[in-house]
């Protein structure tokens, strides 16, 4: 007979997303409990770590200094020849941010969860989904190699970019290849680059993507890149891209790598639904990654606290049918959904250009005092420059 | 064409196959990833491995 638990709310995957479910969900009355197939939290890495900090104040975190490795002054965006777009903070707002110890970061949400009152259990998977007349009413996992029931009347999949639990709830859609982003990093240390800034490389370096640079501490930088799948014809791996970059520049190559990093995430635009009856997916599992950068820890995060203060009024409620959870839907789509949708268009296009493109659009740039980024502002000093790369962007308008 | 072969001494466990995977034959385990038999050989995995370590090379 296998050990069984109960619970009002079951997280699956304690990624930001996941804790912070677990955390709102038990700090309004859920009995909640999150479990984790690794056997420790955030570890090991699968990110490039820059992260805005302008979600602080939603979250209710007021101390970052524990998981911030660097705090930067903006972002540089170069074009293929080298011009140069620098992002200020007082331009970005609170958009440009820190780079992070993402274990460190990952952690700290649990602290939080955990302070919240919910429980956690390590190296714990899901197996299956339990369901009972239609109904999705916990799982059955395995703890530490043995079998283990758990009851819940809200399953919330958080389990990532390679979400089951979408899968076994029927919410799996098959991501297109173009919509796909490959990533290879290193920690590089002992390499030279101006560490205020994170630093942003467009074109064919890394086809429909961008190379990045993150300060990481003294000489020492996540030195990464994303390249979209459709890009690649298979000669070389992401990974054959980044060495090449390596060896071609000497302020990295006199550097040497200190970790490797690889992943993918989905650059797709928003799913038709991410929940069914007695289950909701939140965070990368909702494909709630922002397509333009491919970053995923702060739209998690957002999603993460509707998803866990929503579970919690279903518990007080006792409705866990799809209808009640469509509630859910509408506020994280009110919260994401057109940003989402209008950076899914962006990156349509960005993957469009060619080096000779990106050149004139960041030279186009360089030397106009933006004062705010806005869409509407970067395209009034591209039709200043190049009239003629406008049309370019027409259907953007 | 077979299932795909993943050279597990160049696999970072990184799950980008994982997710890729249109028909949901992939698996990732602690120090390993697995295949069933819903696998199609579409290759998808091998394309979107960060490191080259799929291969759909046949038997």
């Amino acid at each position: 007979m296998s050990e069984s638990l109960e619970y009002d709310v079951l997280v699956i995957g304690g990624g930001p997303a996941g804790s912070t479910a677990a955390r709102y969900a038990a700090k309004n009355g859920a009995k909640t409990l999150v479990i984790e197939k690794r056997q420790e939290i955030g570890s090991p890495v699968r990110c490039g770590e820059g992260v805005s900090l302008s979600w602080l104040e939603e979250l209710e975190i007021e101390d970052y200094d524990r998981w911030t490795a660097a705090r930067v002054k903006g972002a540089r965006i170069y074009s293929p020849s080298g011009h140069m777009l620098q992002i200020t903070e007082k331009m970005a707002g609170d958009e440009v941010g820190v780079v992070c110890e993402r274990d460190l970061f990952d952690k700290d949400m649990a602290r939080l969860a955990v302070e919240a009152g919910a429980d956690f259990m390590m190296k714990t998977y899901a197996v299956s989904l339990i369901e009972e007349d239609g109904k999705f009413k916990g799982v059955m996992a395995r703890r530490m190699g043995k079998e283990l029931e758990i009851r819940a009347d809200l399953v919330i999949g958080a389990d990532g970019w390679e979400s089951q639990v979408g899968r076994w709830a029927g919410l799996y859609e098959a991501i297109p290849p173009k919509d796909i982003m490959t990533c290879f990093q290193y920690r590089m240390t002992g390499i030279e680059f101006d560490e205020d800034y994170t630093h942003f490389y467009l074109g064919s370096e890394a086809p429909g993507g961008y190379v990045w640079v993150f300060p990481k501490g003294p000489r020492t930088a996540n030195v990464g890149l994303g390249i979209h799948m459709s890009s690649l014809d298979g000669s070389k791996t992401p990974k054959d891209y980044l060495d090449e970059l390596i060896a071609s520049r000497e302020e990295f190559s006199k550097g040497e790598p200190v970790d490797m990093v690889a992943g993918a995430v989905a650059v797709t635009h928003p799913p038709e639904t991410v929940t069914v009856d007695g289950l909701m997916l939140v965070g990368d599992a909702s494909r709630v990654v922002d397509p333009m950068t491919g970053g995923g820890i702060v739209n998690g995060l957002k999603q993460g606290k509707i998803a866990g203060e929503f579970a919690a009024q279903c518990v007080k409620e006792g409705r866990f049918d799809k209808e009640y959870l469509q509630e859910y839907e509408k506020r994280w789509r009110d919260r994401l959904e057109n940003r989402l949708w209008r950076n899914y268009m962006a990156k349509e296009k960005a993957t469009t250009l060619d080096d000779g493109t990106f050149d004139k659009l960041i030279d186009s740039l360089s030397d106009i005092e933006l004062d705010r980024v806005s869409i509407m502002a970067i395209l009034e000093g591209v039709q200043k420059k190049y009239p003629e790369l406008i049309k370019e962007f027409e259907d953007m308008l | 064409m077979s299932k795909p072969c993943i050279d597990l001494d160049a696999c970072m466990r990184c799950g980008a196959c994982v997710g890729t995977c249109p028909v949901n034959a992939m698996f990732l385990k602690e120090y390993t990833v697995e295949v069933n038999d819903d696998c199609t050989s579409c290759g998808l995995c091998e394309k979107v491995c960060p490191v080259g370590a799929v291969s759909l090379g046949g038997e």
